[in-house]
């Protein structure tokens, strides 16, 4: 692994590490249910202050399970997963296309070396 | 911060959708020009709405004990100003309010307010002070994408307690209760936002060093100034 690749991999780790550190700990433990959205606590929290507040419009769609919301999710961030990986494949096969071709045209003498500083540059 | 449809008094549902159009306006046509001028921008536009698509998905637990979600708004800011993350950031809520029952219609407006305005210009403006002063492009998008995702939840903490002061304790009372919900849930949260934010720069540093150098991100010091007045300039 080259160090690139090792800094990338320590991001996500810490990354993970904040995500799973909460669970670890029992940070939810005594809540009446713990971990839930932050967004739900919110409504919550009006209840709380405005007891007499009635929300004046409901979503024209909801979801009719926890199921279909959370595949809804799914969907969400799967739909933005393939997009970002998408462009780091096309741009990838770009960079690679581009470096066969300099190496190609820098012939045998130049080297796969010369052909590959050549793409960077570009 | 998402509030949930229906939970803003009518007034300020109004009022927060009178003040979000402009900016969202104005980043439909930067968007378009975006297009127009370098086509060769779209796939990188895809992509910066894809992370925000992705991060404001991820409902991660944090030591409140409550989950929450990052915006993914700093990448898009950053990479192409943040009037086009106006754009980019209320597809992405429009999806969530008409599919998923999150947030909603009539609060829209607000959630416009705080995830598409106030997070990318608060995260952009960062970023950009901390590259006028040469610190590190990479520390730069870290604390750019961290204050992008925590503005956002302080910008949403203010809206409800304009729109709900506590009868005791006032617009003050109510705010250090959302905010208690809110801003300090997202701490880490947007620290993972931030370590995120920087694992694509990096990734993108290495395979689209050409798009970044014609969008500025490189430009740091006295030429970071230089950055806006030119794509102004270019604009007119």
């Amino acid at each position: 692994m080259n160090k690139n690749t090792r800094i990338n991999a320590l991001l996500l780790l810490v990354v993970a590490a904040l995500a799973v550190l909460p669970l670890a700990l029992g940070l939810g433990d005594g809540q009446e249910e713990p971990f839930t959205g932050a967004d739900a606590q919110a409504e919550t929290a009006i209840t709380e202050i405005a007891p007499d507040y009635e929300p004046w419009f409901s979503p024209l769609y909801e979801p009719p399970s926890g199921e279909i919301e959370s595949a809804l999710f799914a969907l969400q961030a799967a739909l933005g997963a393939g997009v970002l990986a998408y462009y780091f494949g096309v741009r990838r096969g770009r960079r690679q296309g581009e470096m066969r071709a300099t190496a190609r045209q820098d012939g045998g003498g130049a080297g796969p070396g010369a052909g590959k500083s050549a793409a960077r540059r570009n | 911060m998402h509030i949930a449809e229906g939970f803003l008094p009518p007034a300020h549902a109004i009022a927060w959708s009178v003040a979000s159009a402009p900016f969202v306006v104005h980043g439909v046509r930067s968007l378009t020009r975006e297009v127009r001028e370098n086509p060769e921008s779209t796939l990188l536009l895809g992509a910066s709405g894809a992370f925000t698509f992705v991060l404001s998905a991820l409902k991660l637990p944090s030591v409140t004990g409550s989950c929450s979600h990052p915006t993914g708004t700093g990448l898009g800011a950053i990479l192409f100003r943040p009037p086009i993350m106006a754009v980019l950031g209320t597809i992405t809520l429009l999806f969530q309010a008409l599919l998923l029952a999150h947030g909603g219609l009539t609060t829209l407006g607000a959630n416009v307010f705080s995830m598409a305005v106030v997070g990318p210009w608060a995260g952009y403006a960062v970023y950009r002070v901390l590259r006028r002063y040469d610190v590190p492009l990479m520390v730069a998008v870290f604390f750019g994408a961290f204050v992008a995702d925590l503005s956002t939840y302080c910008v949403t903490s203010v809206q409800l307690a304009l729109a709900f002061p506590d009868p005791g304790s006032g617009f003050l009372g109510a705010l250090g209760k959302f905010g208690s919900i809110f801003a300090f849930t997202q701490i880490p949260l947007a620290v993972s936002e931030g370590l995120l934010t920087v694992l694509v720069m990096r990734l993108l540093v290495q395979s689209s060093k050409g798009d970044l150098t014609r969008l500025g991100v490189f430009l740091a010091g006295k030429q970071a100034r230089t950055r806006t007045v030119e794509t102004e300039t270019v604009s007119r």
